[in-house]
């Protein structure tokens, strides 16, 4: 189960951010305050960014911000931050709005999460369902309820 | 058949990559094994792929693999998957 894995609080909504590396570091930092992540992990995500560009913009407007496993990771976590205002990263899949971020202490336990999360978000009009909602309600649905 | 399925770090696009290529080559009827691999890994591979699937960020880092390497917008597409796979493996 996909909500398994967003903590509490790992979800926010209306977010506004100045850049994209912000975004990033706000949306990685909601993994630390819901515990799945140490502080230090926002940093590793962030020098992850400086070095590959924006390669984990995988999808028209969506992110999965994400660092190698590492002892800064707590537990498999996602969390998602829907800005309401979206930047832009330099990625063909301009501009981004949902910035997600995950992350593993290691190169197995999260292989579920992220197979629930592609198959949920290849789903037909769950993308745009995503892009277009903004209560939490209605995200918390789409994300965990599968409603489609 | 060996698909590459690359990202920076090797746990989080590569691993989406991954699970839905096998998907998409599902319903094309091909068989072919996928394996989410970072950068280095596929640099460094003893054995290399005939298919690397990637983000377009990265294509420069992989450049001299000797491997058709398919560029993926967007990885949530099964559209976009199975026609770029289709036309390299056909």
């Amino acid at each position: 189960m996909l909500s398994s894995y967003f903590g509490p609080g790992s979800i926010v909504t209306q977010g506004t951010s100045p850049s994209f590396a912000e975004a990033v570091s706000q949306s990685v930092s909601l993994l630390v305050a819901s515990g799945k992540a140490k502080l230090s992990y926002v940093d590793e995500v962030l020098e992850s960014l400086k070095t590959l560009g924006p390669y984990f913009v995988i999808a028209p407007g969506l992110a999965l911000a994400h660092a190698k496993p590492s002892d800064s990771v707590v537990a498999p976590g996602m969390a998602l931050l829907k800005l309401a205002e979206p930047v832009m990263s330099g990625s063909a899949n301009d501009p981004v709005s949902l910035i997600f971020s995950m992350c593993s202490p290691n190169a197995g336990e999260h292989i579920d999460m992220l197979a629930d999360f592609g198959q949920l978000m290849s789903t037909d009009q769950v993308m745009n369902n995503l892009l277009n909602a903004s209560a939490l309600s209605v995200i918390e649905d789409i994300l965990f309820k599968n409603a489609l | 058949m060996l698909i590459y399925a690359v990202c920076g770090a090797g746990i989080g696009t590569s691993v989406l990559l991954k699970s839905n290529a096998e998907r998409a080559l599902s319903m094309l009827g091909i068989e072919a094994e996928v394996r989410a691999v970072s950068i280095d890994e596929a640099r460094g591979a003893d054995k290399m792929a005939q298919v690397i699937l990637a983000t377009p960020e990265i294509l420069d880092q992989l450049a001299g693999i000797p491997a058709e390497v398919i560029a993926i917008n967007n990885i949530f597409d099964l559209g976009e998957l199975g026609e770029k796979l289709k036309a390299t493996l056909s």
